[in-house]
């Protein structure tokens, strides 16, 4: 019968389609396990440990940053007294802040992932920090302090996606990252102005720049490394860095604003 | 009420009823349409993370997205709910086959259509999901439509005047106007997969192009063989204004995309001409739809050939 052939049809199109679009899913790493760690862990004796300062520069008139519009939302304007800047740039005095600096290679063996869990807050209906960074495996803790709810909802490309919902206080999100992802963009897809980004590392060397455009990684081992930068708008910076026993470099990476 | 009417009407127990019932559904499908579009405009389609129920409720605090993607869901199960009526009226009370079974077809379709919607919500927007979400409520959109205009009273009157002459240029009007049926459909895939990233701006480009080119070759002929005939000609016609307009909002659609690249949020221009847009093309589908029924309609399943046995000269 043709109509039960037009029926079948369409279920078939829709099996496959679920079939293409979920196949292929091998990550892992379910929200609480990170992976083993069969290797011997790296330590670095403190009297050597080398350090990498530096800033982050913004070359020329920073773009301005519209404030947020949460006029719909009155849960979140409420908490301001203002409506509150778009945070994809912030610069002051011509530094940058909010780049993820990381050393992206160089280093080899495992290092100790570290027991103080990361914490991403949600308050004013805004993500706090910005920027975040997390080694593998570490814990990841995401707190509501907003008197509404909200949506997490990393976009991962390595690591798993997933979307969660979170009441008004609730309980905090604990999750682990099991693979290396640089500047995962999470989102609430309630308030879709709301935007983070997580760096997930497989070691503890990285930093987020500050309001003054400084970061510091410390506790390094000698050795030459290239050392990234990486900016949600402005893309990412390399430079290559060689450390010796204790020692300290300065280094300083520049962005054009336009 | 004329005499041959008053006659349509009781050779055909379609009432008047099922006619209203079916434009109220195709326009409540619209209305769902261009809620679906809004939901994917506004980025919210996740801003519910659980199916079928919202926050594990029938009706959840309406904040923020949640607002368009519930809102989306309401409007589906209300869609849901008088496609079933539609079905079923349909089956009881019109005596064609091809429109009873296009009734249940309608049912089917919309059934599918909410599981896809459910599993692009659980899957996390899978593109492939949300494509055939977006594809397949074009269609039953059409599929609405399609029932409202051949349950309506002037359509069963011209069941009564259907020994036109065939035109017998090659390829037929109603080949031309099935392959663009094809070809729009095949550029609505084409956009969806460009709104959920699964495709680049070129396919889409290439496609308008064909439909453009297809509208308006159906055009030519209509206007060829046909400009009098006040069920073919101004559809055509309409059918290409949609077109035009359909390409302008497409440019704007794709400039203010670009211009609001860096928005910390979806801003009300881009959210009303990308909903604009797509609203738009299921519009399109359905009048080219609209148009192929027509005009088989009026030359029932003569072909060209048919011409050629009889000794009609055929031109291409």
């Amino acid at each position: 019968m043709r109509f039960s052939r037009s029926v079948s049809g369409w279920m078939m199109a829709g099996l496959l389609a679920l079939s293409l679009a979920c196949g292929g899913g091998d990550d892992a790493g379910e929200v609480a396990d990170a992976p083993e760690m069969e290797e011997a862990v790296v330590t670095v004796d403190p009297a050597k440990a080398a350090t990498i300062t530096g800033k982050v520069k913004l070359d020329g008139d920073p773009p301005r940053m519209p404030a947020i519009n949460m006029s719909a939302e009155p849960d979140c304007r409420g908490l301001h007294e203002a409506a509150p800047p778009a945070e994809v740039v912030v610069a002051s005095d011509g530094m940058l802040q909010n780049v993820f600096v990381w050393v992206k290679s160089g280093l080899d063996g495992k290092f100790a992932v570290s027991d103080t869990p990361a914490m991403l807050d949600q308050k004013g209906c805004i993500y706090s920090p910005h920027v975040l960074a997390v080694q593998t495996g570490q814990l990841l803790k995401i707190s509501n302090s907003d008197p509404t709810t909200h949506n997490v909802h990393p976009l991962p490309k390595t690591n798993r996606e997933w979307n969660r919902s979170q009441p008004a206080e609730g309980a905090d999100i604990e999750y682990k990252f099991p693979r290396e992802e640089i500047m995962i963009a999470v989102k609430c897809n309630i308030h879709p102005w709301m935007r983070s980004y997580i760096s997930v590392v497989n070691h503890p060397f990285f930093a987020v720049s500050g309001a003054d455009g400084s970061f510091e990684i410390k506790g390094l081992p000698a050795g030459s490394y290239t050392v990234e930068a990486v900016h949600e708008r402005f893309g990412s910076q390399e430079m290559s860095v060689t450390l010796g026993d204790a020692e300290s470099k300065d280094i300083e990476f520049s962005y054009s604003a336009s | 009420m004329s005499s041959a009417t008053a006659q349509a009407d009781r050779e055909h127990p379609a009432t008047r009823g099922l006619h209203l019932f079916a434009v109220f559904t195709a326009g409540a499908t619209f209305l769902l349409i261009v809620a679906g579009a809004l939901v994917t405009s506004r980025d919210a389609g996740l801003s519910v993370p659980d199916w079928p129920l919202s926050y594990g409720r029938l009706m959840p605090e309406m904040i923020g997205g949640v607002f368009y993607e519930h809102g989306h869901r309401m409007i589906a199960a209300f869609v849901g709910f008088l496609t079933i009526i539609l079905a079923v009226w349909t089956w009881r009370a019109d005596q064609r086959r091809w429109v009873r079974h296009l009734g249940w077809a309608a049912l089917a379709a919309v059934i599918v259509q909410g599981l896809l919607g459910g599993l692009t919500v659980l899957f996390l927007l899978p593109t492939a999901v949300s494509v055939s979400h977006a594809c397949l409520a074009q269609l039953f959109f059409s599929i609405t439509v399609v029932l409202a205009l051949v349950t309506s009273r002037s359509w069963r009157e011209q069941d009564r005047r259907l020994a036109a002459p065939w035109p017998p240029s090659r390829p037929s009007l109603p080949v031309l106007c099935v392959t663009t049926n094809f070809v729009t459909f095949g550029q609505l895939l084409l956009g969806a997969a460009l709104r959920h990233k699964g495709l680049g701006i070129i396919f889409h480009l290439i496609g308008a192009a064909a439909v453009a080119a297809m509208v308006f070759w159906v055009l030519a002929r209509a206007a060829r063989e046909h400009s009098g005939d006040a069920g073919i000609f101004p559809w055509a016609l309409a059918l290409n204004g949609l077109v035009m307009l359909q390409l302008l909002l497409g440019a704007g659609a794709y400039w203010i995309r670009e211009v609001t690249r860096h928005a910390v949020q979806p801003l009300w221009p881009m959210v009303v001409i990308t909903v604009g847009h797509v609203a738009l093309g299921a519009l399109i589908l359905a009048l080219g739809v609209v148009l192929t029924f027509q005009v088989h309609h009026r030359f029932g399943r003569q072909t060209s050939s048919s011409f050629e046995r009889e000794g009609v000269p055929v031109t291409t």
